[in-house]
C-alpha cells in the first residue's frame, strides 16, 4: 500500500455526494427558488425602470452576480459543513486514522463541494434562461471562472469549517461577511455606477473582481480587466491552499 | 520474533499543560491479546489515539510492524482498525454505506463478500439497510466494530469495549476477538475492569497516571493472585510487632488491632501453624482469624495508591 490512496479519495467523494442528494431540496431548490426570487425583484420590479447596463440588459446583466452570490455562500456553507460536521460528530477520527493523506482528503472534499457548486451554478443559468435571453461571449472562460470560484470558495470553507467550534461560528463567515460582501461586490450593479468615494472602496473587496471576471466571460465587459479578476480567483486559491497546509502541518484544531 | 508494535518513550502533553503521558515503552507481540489496563484518566486513550494517528504525540517513536507512523503512516495505518471509546457515526448513512466507506476510505477494493459476513457476525445483517439513527446504542456499538473490521486489520484497538455494553454483545464481542485472534490478528484493548483483562488477555500492562507501571503475563500476573491473606485480630492491640516475630513478614494494621500474613496459598507449607505456634509464644492472644484472597483489584489499587 504506497502511492495515492485513490480509493480512499472516491470514498469521500462519494459519500459527500450521496449526502447531497440524501438532502437534495436543501442543496437544489433552495437556489433555484432564492434565483427565481431575486429575479422578480431585481429583474421584473425593478430591472423594468432601469436602463441596459454597459450595454446590456438589466435582467441579464444580473445573471452572472447571481450565479456567484449562490456560488460563493454555497461553496462556503457545503465544504464547511462537510468538515465541521464530522469534528462535531467526532467521525473525523475515522478519517484521521485512515491512511489517507490530509491532501487526498482535501481533494476529495473540495472536489465534492465544487461538483456541488457547479452544479447548483448551471441550474441557477438554465432557470435564468427562462427569464432572458443569455449568450455567453467566452464559453472557456466562464467554466474557468465557476470553476475556480467553486474551488477556491470550497477550500474557504473547508478553512472556516475547522477553525469554527460551534455551529454560530459556522455561519457567521457567510452571513455576515460574504453575503455582505458580494451584495457590495457589483453583483446586482456595476460600480461604475457608484460615486466617489465609495468606488474606490469597492476596490478593497475581492469579490467585485471574482464578479466582474464571470461577468466579461459573459458579455465581453467587466468593472476590472479580466487578467486582474484572475489573479484574484488565483490569488484567493493560493492564499487557502497555505493557510490549509499550515494547518495540516501544525494538527491546529484538528489534532489534540 | 520482533513485535508488531513498538512504542518507545513516548510521551504526551496536551495544550493545556495536561501530562497524559510519561515515557511510555511497550512491545506487543504478533497474535496476542494484550489488556492496557487503568483507572480513568490513567492515559489509556490517549496512548491508543496517538498509535492510530488521532493525537500527535510530545516525543518518542511508534513503529507498526516495523513501520514508523509518522514517516510510513499509510503503511502503519493500513493495518490497525480503531473502535474508540464514544460511539461517532455518521447517524444519516445506512449501516452497510457506512461500512462499506470505511473500507473504502482505508484504500480496499470492494469486497461485498467480507462486508455481508462481517455484517451477519455482528448480527447487523437484519438491519443493514436501516439508517444508523434508528439503531440502538448497542447496534451502534456494532457499527463502530464493523467499520473498524471493515479493512481486515491486523491489528485492532479496542477502547474500553464493554463499558455500557449488554450481556449479548458482550458475548459476541468476545467470540468475534476470539475468531480474530485464531487468525492471527493481535488486539489491544483498554479496559478499567481487572475481570476483564483477566478473562481475555495474554498479557495485562497497568497504566496509571501516564506511566505503564507493570507489563505482566496475565496467568503470572494470576499466580501472583493465588496468594492469600492471613488477617490476626487481637485480644488486646498492640504497639510494635514483638522482636520475637521478627523473623516473619507481618504488617500491623487497624491501629494495632490486626496482623496481617500474606502467605502463598499453593505452597506445600502455608507457615500458618508456626506462625500461630510463635505467637503464642509470643504471648499474644487473639480472638479470630480470617483468610482472605488477595484479589488483583487488591494488587491493583495497591499499585495505583502506592505510588504517590
Ligand atoms: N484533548 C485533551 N486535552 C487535554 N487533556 C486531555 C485531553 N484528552 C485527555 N486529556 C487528559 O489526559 C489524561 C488522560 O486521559 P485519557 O487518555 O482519556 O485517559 P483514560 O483513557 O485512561 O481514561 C486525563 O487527565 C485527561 O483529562
Ligand atoms: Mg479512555
Amino acid at each position: 500500500m504506497s502511492g495515492l490512496n485513490l480509493r480512499g479519495m472516491w470514498a469521500i467523494y462519494r459519500t459527500e455526494m450521496a449526502r447531497t442528494r440524501r438532502t437534495v431540496w436543501q442543496s437544489v431548490a433552495t437556489p433555484v427558488i432564492t434565483t427565481v426570487l431575486y429575479f422578480i425583484v431585481f429583474g421584473g420590479a425593478i430591472g423594468s425602470r432601469m436602463q441596459q447596463v454597459g450595454g446590456v440588459g438589466y435582467g441579464a446583466f444580473i445573471v452572472p452576480g447571481l450565479i456567484m452570490l449562490t456560488l460563493l455562500t454555497q461553496g462556503i456553507s457545503n465544504a464547511s459543513i462537510a468538515i465541521y460536521f464530522p469534528k462535531f460528530t467526532r467521525t473525523i477520527f475515522e478519517l484521521l486514522s485512515a491512511p489517507i493523506s490530509s491532501t487526498e482528503a482535501v481533494f476529495a472534499y473540495i472536489g465534492a463541494a465544487a461538483t456541488k457548486s457547479v452544479l447548483i451554478g448551471l441550474i441557477i443559468l438554465a432557470t435564468a434562461t427562462l427569464f432572458v435571453p443569455i449568450r455567453i461571449m467566452h464559453p472557456g472562460w466562464m467554466v474557468a471562472f465557476l470553476l475556480l470560484t467553486a474551488v477556491s470558495f470550497g477550500l474557504f470553507g473547508f478553512l472556516v469549517g475547522i477553525w469554527a467550534e460551534n455551529f454560530e461560528q459556522l455561519a457567521i463567515i457567510p452571513s455576515l461577511v460574504v453575503t455582505p460582501l458580494t451584495f457590495l461586490g457589483g453583483a446586482f450593479y456595476s460600480i461604475d455606477m457608484l460615486p466617489e468615494p465609495w468606488r474606490t472602496i469597492s476596490l478593497f473587496n475581492p469579490v467585485v473582481y471574482l464578479v466582474s471576471g464571470f461577468r466579461w466571460s459573459f458579455y465581453g465587459v467587466g468593472d476590472v480587466g479580466v487578467g486582474v479578476s484572475l489573479a484574484f480567483v488565483v490569488g484567493i486559491m493560493v492564499l487557502c491552499l497555505a493557510l490549509l497546509w499550515w494547518i495540516f502541518r501544525t494538527g491546529y484544531r484538528l489534532k489534540p | 520474533m520482533s513485535p508488531v508494535l513498538s512504542v518507545s518513550g513516548v510521551t504526551k502533553t496536551y495544550r493545556s499543560g495536561q501530562i497524559a503521558l510519561h515515557e511510555i515503552d511497550l512491545a506487543v507481540e504478533k497474535g496476542e491479546i494484550f489488556a492496557l489496563l487503568g483507572p480513568n484518566g490513567a492515559g489509556k486513550t490517549t496512548l491508543i489515539s496517538i498509535i492510530c494517528g488521532l493525537v500527535s504525540m510530545s516525543s518518542g517513536r511508534v513503529l507498526v510492524d516495523g513501520h514508523d507512523i509518522v514517516q510510513e503512516y499509510r503503511a502503519a495505518r493500513a493495518m490497525i482498525g480503531l473502535v474508540p471509546q464514544e460511539i461517532a457515526l455518521d447517524i444519516f448513512a445506512t449501516v452497510e454505506d457506512t461500512v462499506r466507506y470505511s473500507r473504502g476510505l482505508f484504500g480496499r477494493h470492494a469486497a461485498p463478500g467480507h462486508i455481508d459476513r462481517l455484517l451477519r457476525d455482528l448480527s447487523l445483517w437484519e438491519k443493514r439497510r436501516a439508517r444508523v439513527i434508528e439503531l440502538s446504542g448497542g447496534m451502534k456499538r456494532r457499527v463502530m466494530i464493523a467499520k473498524a473490521l471493515s479493512h481486515e486489520p491486523d491489528i485492532l484497538f479496542l477502547d474500553e469495549p464493554t463499558a455500557g455494553v449488554d450481556v449479548n454483545l458482550r458475548r459476541d464481542m468476545w467470540e468475534v476477538v476470539r475468531r480474530l485472534r485464531d487468525r492471527g490478528v493481535t488486539i489491544i484493548l483498554t479496559t478499567h475492569y481487572i475481570e476483564e483483562a483477566e478473562e481475555m488477555a495474554d498479557r495485562v500492562g497497568v497504566i496509571d497516571r501516564g506511566r505503564l507501571i507493570l507489563v505482566e503475563e496475565t496467568a503470572a500476573l494470576m499466580r501472583k493472585l493465588g496468594k492469600r491473606r492471613l488477617s490476626i485480630m487481637m485480644q488486646k492491640r498492640i504497639e510494635a510487632i514483638p522482636l520475637a516475630l521478627a523473623g516473619w513478614p507481618l504488617r500491623l494494621e487497624a491501629d494495632g488491632e490486626r496482623l496481617v500474613y500474606d502467605f502463598d496459598a499453593n505452597a506445600p507449607d502455608t507457615g500458618i501453624p508456626r506462625l500461630l505456634r510463635d505467637l503464642g509464644a509470643a504471648g499474644i492472644d487473639y480472638k479470630d482469624l480470617e483468610t482472605s484472597r488477595t484479589s488483583l483489584e487488591d494488587i491493583f489499587v495497591g499499585l495505583v495508591e502506592g505510588r504517590t
